[in-house]
């Protein structure tokens, strides 16, 4: 068994519950950096643990912390990112809906080394039965003292509140969530500025994915070092994996950072092998935005080393062999999967979701979606493939926010690594015509 | 003072200056083409992407060049940073893809379009625009609607530059115009059909790029093209009365804001000035306007003097330069039995 430490508890009965949550060393991070620490301390802490966002873009948190602009009389927020819409990522729901209180204990430490007196947890629509959840254990958490004025007698003043999204993946973009806490459509601001100096009403705000400030909990118990000490080289402590797709046993796995990608997925442990004995054909290892890999990139690198579940090992070779780790929806598929329909699949939901602010994404995805489509359905010829080339290189890079990257790399890697089944499906409806 | 050089112009500019304003400063041939960004609205910009260049060198202090193309309208100009526009191939054919893209779901019907001959998106798909479209797919289409007594929301031609969004919000009490719907299916609309009624909304005209909102006092009575622009101010209490009025004979068939060369209005002008307003007696002449606005139709007629238009360096030495000689203006009993 490796390492836990989001998920040492989470099949107790009764962890929902604020008493069973207590027994098992709960809120002791709470009290450790009110009751010890000062709020640089713990933002030291963050920094030497070597964290790194869990969201997507693996950036270091305790940079991010940094960054956080302390203008007096300014009040600053903390805001937790837990609309979780990416395809094939669920991990934060099964955190938020198993544990609850493991999140606001991390909000609170959080929000104390930050300096914020309000903090919000911005859930996403679909997740109603995880909001109520969340809103029960805030309850408890206030009648317990852990929330409101004066936390354990130190003067240290907060609140919390949960906000449901109205269900867009865009607003899991920082500040279109921001936007559409405040109440607007929820379209990605420009930037700068960012949200550490502007955000939630102009104010410094700190958005961070729900993993992260969870991940805060360990990192005060135990210290940072220790945090660090998991892990392999910059991809410390442990990380959430959502394995889903043709495997003989999805689900949410807390694995350290630096398990061989071959191990995770052939053990019993983890994914117990590709189902019903086919052989592996393709892992899309951080979500619908990576790139797309073949059984061959996953297990080894271009240089022939074991692939590792870590943000470098993974993205080694760059675009051209590799991919990233993002937030962790590991979707395997199988011999019998279709690169191409699943790409199409992908590619809906992102013209679906394009919030339409920026040319690029707004008209590229929906191109996108329909070149598919027509490959998908039997009318696709050779060229089309050369322009869904294009039409992706023309988005990367050239939009507001990440959505037209995460629309545009899917459809590059598929190209990449399977351009024979593209030419194949084409080939092969085009016999059928004829 | 901050030092910028764009295509190998260099410039010195206030801090908070950016890299559109600085280009604009140099000239419009050098200035990238912008389709959202306006400078009398804030907050505008940053949307169309036709205005990105490529960051050579970020500054002085940090001469590491930025990996992605920028927004130029939105990013802040730092000390000694080395700018590419019209000299990169690698920008100018990312910036053909978002002409591809703003074209994709345009109806391309500039033959009905009271837009033609000084629609930006004419200019732009002409200069920086691929000569045929990829684009085999149906393009989606909205009812026109009137919002307003004047004002009418053709939709099908909207690029979503978001202009009249600011100016509905920045220039008028109450807003009630916002956008609907998400990604491509988004659509201009007002709340609830709810019309636009107020001192200033015709200006929402002036700012659109294309012909998706149009002067219902004006639709389909002229060609841009055979109308004549002429300054002329009145006495107005409620905006400055500085506008241009657009002759055909001795008809003033429209009324406008004065646009610089950048297609921006120099002042908003109040709706009595642009609708109700159209005898030449109204108005105190001031003389002809030139349009220095680059553009195709108007290239070779309403200039000055025979420039070589910015689009000559993509035909490189096939163009000529049409022969130095003022265009004769048609005498009005011509046009009259035209």
């Amino acid at each position: 068994m490796s390492k836990k430490l989001l998920l040492k508890h989470d099949h107790e009965p009764g962890i929902q519950t604020y008493e069973v949550y207590r027994k098992h060393g709960g809120y002791a991070s709470v009290e450790k950096a009110l009751r010890t620490m000062t709020p640089e301390a713990v933002v030291e802490e963050v920094k030497k643990s070597g964290l790194r966002g869990r969201g997507g873009a693996g950036f270091p948190t305790g940079m991010k912390w940094s960054f956080l602009a302390k203008p007096e009389g300014v009040p600053r927020y903390l805001v937790c990112n837990a609309d979780e819409s990416e395809p094939g990522t669920f991990k934060d729901r099964y955190l938020m809906s198993r544990i609850p209180h493991f999140l606001i204990e991390g909000m609170i430490t959080s929000s104390f080394a930050l300096g914020a007196k309000t903090s919000y947890i911005y859930v996403r629509g679909e997740y109603y039965y995880v909001i109520a959840i969340l809103e029960k254990a805030i309850k408890e958490a206030y009648a317990a003292g852990w929330l409101g004025k004066n936390i354990l007698g130190t003067g240290f003043d907060h609140d919390m509140y949960v906000q449901p999204g109205g269900g867009a993946y865009i607003c899991g973009e920082e500040t279109a969530l921001l936007e559409s806490l405040e109440g607007k459509r929820g379209n990605p601001r420009i930037k700068p500025p960012f949200p550490a100096v502007k955000g939630l009403w102009g104010c410094p705000t700190v958005v961070n994915n729900v993993e992260t400030i969870a991940a805060v909990v360990p990192i005060v118990n135990d210290g940072g070092e220790a945090y660090a000490a998991i892990g392999i080289g910059k991809s410390t402590g442990t990380k959430l994996i959502s394995a889903s797709g043709h495997i003989n046993k999805p689900g949410v796995y807390e694995i350290e950072l630096g398990l061989p990608v071959e191990e995770f997925i052939n053990s019993e442990e983890y994914c117990g092998g590709v189902w019903k004995g086919r052989k592996l054909k393709a892992v899309v290892a951080g979500g619908s935005s990576v790139p797309v890999l073949p059984a061959d990139l996953i297990m080894k690198t271009a240089a022939g080393e074991p692939r590792l579940m870590s943000y470098e090992s993974l993205a080694d070779g760059g675009f051209a062999s590799g991919t990233m780790l993002g937030s962790g929806g590991f979707i395997v598929m199988d011999e019998t999967a279709s690169v191409v329909k699943n790409l199409w699949t992908f590619a809906r939901f992102y013209h679906h979701e394009s919030c339409g602010q920026c040319s690029p994404c707004r008209e590229g995805t929906g191109w996108m979606e329909k070149v598919l489509h027509k490959i998908v359905h039997g009318h696709g010829e050779m060229k089309d493939i050369d322009l869904l080339w294009d039409l992706q290189r023309k988005i990367e890079g050239n939009t507001i926010c990440p959505l037209g990257d995460a629309a545009a790399w899917p459809v590059a890697s598929a190209i990449r690594h399977f351009r024979s089944e593209f030419e194949e499906m084409i080939n092969s409806h085009a016999v059928e015509h004829a | 003072m901050l030092k910028v050089t764009i295509d190998g112009h260099t410039i010195e500019v206030p801090e908070g200056t950016t890299i559109l304003q600085a280009a604009r400063m140099l000239g419009p041939e050098v200035a990238p083409p912008a389709m959202c960004y306006y400078s009398k609205l804030e907050t505008s910009g940053g949307y169309c992407r036709t205005c990105i260049v490529k960051v050579t060198k970020g500054s002085e202090k940090d001469p590491r060049p930025m990996p992605k193309p920028v927004a130029s309208c939105r990013t802040m100009v730092m000390d000694g940073m080395e700018v590419q526009n019209k000299t990169s191939p690698e920008l100018l054919e990312a910036r053909k893809g978002v002409v591809e893209f703003l074209l994709a779901n345009h109806p391309l019907d500039c033959p009905v379009c009271d837009q033609a001959g000084e629609c930006h998106l004419q200019d732009l798909s002409f200069e920086h625009g691929a000569e045929s479209t990829r684009y085999e797919f149906e393009r989606r289409t909205f009812e026109k609607i009137d919002i307003g007594p004047h004002v009418q929301l053709h939709m099908t031609r909207c690029i979503l530059c978001y202009r009249c969004v600011k100016v509905a919000d920045q220039l008028t009490p109450g807003r009630s115009h916002g956008v609907l719907n998400r990604g491509d299916a988004s659509e201009i609309s007002t709340y609830i059909e709810k019309s636009i009624d107020n001192e200033f909304s015709g200006n929402v005209i002036d700012v659109c790029p294309v012909g998706a909102l149009t002067d219902k006092t004006f639709r389909f009575k002229n060609r841009v093209w055979f109308t004549k622009p002429m300054d002329a101010h009145r006495e107005c209490d409620k905006c400055s009365g500085k506008v241009a009025l657009w002759f055909r004979g001795a008809d003033v068939l429209r009324v406008t804001g004065r646009k610089d060369a950048f297609g921006e209005v120099e002042e908003f002008i109040c709706n009595t000035c642009r609708f109700e307003k159209k005898d030449a007696a109204d108005w105190k002449i001031d003389g002809p306007r030139v349009i220095d606005h680059k553009s195709v139709i108007s290239s070779n007629h309403y200039l000055a003097n025979n420039q070589v238009p910015d689009f000559a360096f993509r035909v490189g030495e096939d163009y000529k330069a049409i022969e130095d000689k003022p265009v004769q203006p048609v005498p009005v009993q011509n046009q009259l039995n035209n």
